[in-house]
């Protein structure tokens, strides 16, 4: 397990911190009149941070390999999460600076670096450890630059090397970032066709380490990770049709849970993970129903002609529920009380389908096809609507359809599925951020229904 | 020195070969005996020949399984496998063949060619053959009962029954009622476009639209078994009007 031996509390002045409350209060108020934020557009500037290459401090054969990997992994988490204005490293000064001694900032927060922040550190394989020393400075306080200093102590690996660094970079965003913890070290969970068959595979955030979590040999669709990460819920096709199957990742094995016959689809984590939301047909009409987690005391919620789908909880309070229905014709976006009561539409028309609801409570994101018209602009795209006002702005553009948006726990980032030509074999999973800029692919093609890990 | 240099070459290819082999056959490495370090040292300027191993677990499945491929090599630059392409030096692969395979790997280094093979043996499941008409049994044959119960159609996003459709359920109930043998499974099916898990829950309403009717038309709801298929399995798989109207359906088959 990684350990940090000894961690110095934060030096940041608290003057730095009051004017960008400041900033943040005073920004908030200007933009709410005419836009709505994500975490992504909190209306202050981004910190610039430099990420300079760790020094290594043996010679050990594996000192190197890890070390790259480790330079790689910090810089793409810090890059990638969405807060900061990173340094180029063809900016940067050409020392690697191991510890605090052998900084020069002045070299760092000068031009063309102009840092405001310096990450840096040591890093060796030593008696059979990987250690690595990394530290955090604030380039414009040459009294109490050290902002950040943690030492980590593993077994040598690639892997450690690179969750090593996630962790360190989670620390470094969850100093910078407003007090939200990163999520370098968060997992997505997705489908992988293959063979025929589709099975449910789990990846790091970044898309690293992608292996295959089932092995039923049939169809399993939309993994849902319990907000503990202990269970997956899932729904698999077998002799009665879809049915909501659990897979326990403490176990490394499927678990019961009963379904009373029809249909089970697309379930659903209460937030206190005691129990889930789903669609069941076992009257006869797809509706959404909620039972504890072994399937018992299920309660039906909707009770509406026509097809109820792909149920999620407001993650914040648990008390209200976001699903698709087809009851007024194309499926459309809806949210209620998790009693049922208090229905509401929130989309006008068009085609709307798997909704995803920020961690904050605020907005849901959502698929949404909404019909130009024949030859006109536009597909299946991803959309974010702030819930107390229903006004939604659209994050991809162009790029083929577009579906299964999920929401990092930091609210700060979007995965998604996407297939450029619309063949379901080319369905990639990308991320973005949640202003729909830097998108990226993790997987290859043949991926789909992405689930972002609740922490 | 050529003969010096001939002898080395003889220990390194008897060596090589004697790896490959232990790793080919999956010999265990203590009762082998054979420690690749403790070999004469090499030449440094001549490069050591690749060694290859590749394992499959199971080594027999039946059709639909998958196998996962383990595979590791030394001292290859490319490692190719037939049917997969060019792939990490070691690794491992999930497979699911569709009748048997030989997974050959060609490990390809400086120091020559090595290559490591492993067969999976896929059992074929052997359709049961349906028995001839048997007296109270009768389930007539699978072309009376296609040509009698007729799969119906669906409008898009649509899961109400066309008026061809409620006219073919009154012979469908008739043939059933003949043959109080048979149990069907009514399949709900919906076209590519949209999104799957809807398309899940619109394939459930249609499949259930089938068996309404039917059940109204005097066909007892237990010989009657209902799943959705949405847009997992589709009969055409073009992006145009005459496809996707083919995936929008119930379908019936007897449930044996």
């Amino acid at each position: 397990m990684i350990s940090p031996v000894h961690t110095l509390s934060p030096r940041t002045p608290k003057r730095w911190l009051i004017a960008i409350s400041l900033l943040l209060v005073c920004a908030s108020t200007l933009q709410a009149q005419d836009w709505f934020k994500t975490e992504t557009s909190s209306g202050a500037d981004r910190i610039r941070i430099a990420v300079a290459d760790f020094k290594p401090f043996t010679t050990d054969p594996q000192t190197a390999p890890f070390k790259r990997t480790f330079d790689a992994t910090l810089y793409s988490d810090l890059a990638n999460a969405g807060i900061f204005d990173i340094v180029s490293k063809s900016l940067m000064p050409q020392s690697s600076p191991g510890a605090p001694a052998e900084i020069n900032l002045a070299q760092w927060s000068a031009e063309p670096a102009s840092a405001a922040m310096v990450a840096f550190g040591s890093l060796g394989v030593q008696n059979g450890r990987l250690i690595a020393n990394g530290f955090l400075f604030d380039a414009k306080n040459a009294q109490y630059p050290q902002v950040l200093a943690k030492q980590y102590n593993e077994a040598p690996s690639e892997d450690s090397a690179r969750q090593v660094a996630h962790r360190f970079a989670d620390e470094i965003i969850f100093r910078l970032g407003g007090g939200i913890p990163g999520i370098a070290e968060t997992k997505i969970f997705y489908v992988k066709m293959g063979g025929g068959n589709k099975e449910i595979w789990q990846m790091d955030y970044d898309g690293a380490n992608q292996h295959a979590v089932t092995h039923l040999g049939t169809v399993s669709l939309s993994p849902r990770v319990s907000p503990d990460n202990s269970r997956i819920a899932f729904s698999s096709l077998g002799h009665d049709g879809f049915q909501i199957r659990m897979y326990s990742l403490l176990l490394g094995r499927m678990v019961n849970i009963s379904n009373a016959g029809g249909t089970n689809l697309s379930p659903a984590w209460a937030p206190n993970g005691r129990e889930i939301a789903y669609s069941s047909s076992r009257t006869g009409d797809p509706e959404i129903w909620i039972s504890d987690v072994n399937g018992g005391l299920a309660r039906r919620i909707t009770s509406f002609r026509g097809p109820d789908v792909s149920p999620v909880y407001n993650p914040r309070t648990g008390a209200q529920i976001a699903w698709i229905s087809g009851r007024t014709g194309l499926p459309q976006l809806y949210i209620m009380d998790s009693d049922g009561s208090g229905i509401s539409r929130m989309t006008d028309g068009g085609y709307a389908t798997s909704p995803s609801w920020s961690p904050n409570g605020q907005f849901i994101a959502f698929a949404w096809n909404r019909k130009y018209g024949p030859g006109a602009p536009g597909g299946q795209d991803i959309y974010v609507m702030e819930i107390a006002t229903k006004r939604w702005i659209q994050l991809t553009h162009d790029g083929g359809r577009c579906d299964f948006p999920s929401w990092s726990p930091d609210g700060r980032h979007i995965t998604y599925a996407n297939t450029a030509d619309g063949r379901p074999e080319h369905m990639k999973i990308w991320t973005m951020l949640a202003d729909g800029t830097q998108k990226r692919a993790l997987t290859s093609g043949g991926a789909d229904m992405p689930n972002w890990s609740w922490k | 020195m050529s003969t010096t240099s001939t002898t080395l070459r003889k220990i390194f290819v008897l060596a090589a070969t004697a790896i490959a082999i232990s790793a080919v056959t999956g010999c265990h490495k203590k009762a082998s005996g054979i420690d690749p370090n403790s070999l004469a040292p090499m030449p440094a300027a001549a490069a050591p020949a690749p060694t290859a191993s590749i394992t499959a677990d199971p080594l027999a499945i039946d059709l639909g399984q998958s196998v996962v491929l383990n595979w590791r090599t030394q001292n290859a630059t490319v490692v190719t496998i037939d049917g997969i392409g060019e792939v990490n030096a070691n690794g491992t692969q999930t497979v699911a063949p569709a009748n048997s395979t030989n997974f050959h790997l060609v490990a390809k280094g400086d120091g020559g060619t090595t290559e490591a093979n492993v067969r999976v043996t896929v059992r074929v499941p052997v359709a049961p053959t349906v028995p001839a008409n048997t007296s109270g049994g009768d389930m007539g044959t699978d072309e009376a009962f296609h040509q009698n119960v007729q799969d119906a159609f669906f409008d898009y996003d649509s899961y109400d029954l066309r008026p061809d459709a409620q006219a073919s359920t009154q012979q469908a109930a008739s043939y059933l009622a003949a043959h109080p043998a048979i149990h069907i499974v009514i399949g709900g099916y919906a076209d590519e476009r949209g999104s799957a898990e809807y398309n899940l829950a619109l394939g459930e309403n249609r499949a259930n639209s089938a068996r309404t009717a039917l059940i109204a038309a005097g066909v007892a709801p237990n010989r009657i078994r209902v799943i959705s298929y949405g847009k997992e399995k589709q009969f055409c798989t073009e992006e145009n009007e005459t496809c996707w109207q083919q995936n929008r359906r119930a379908q019936f088959t007897i449930d044996r």
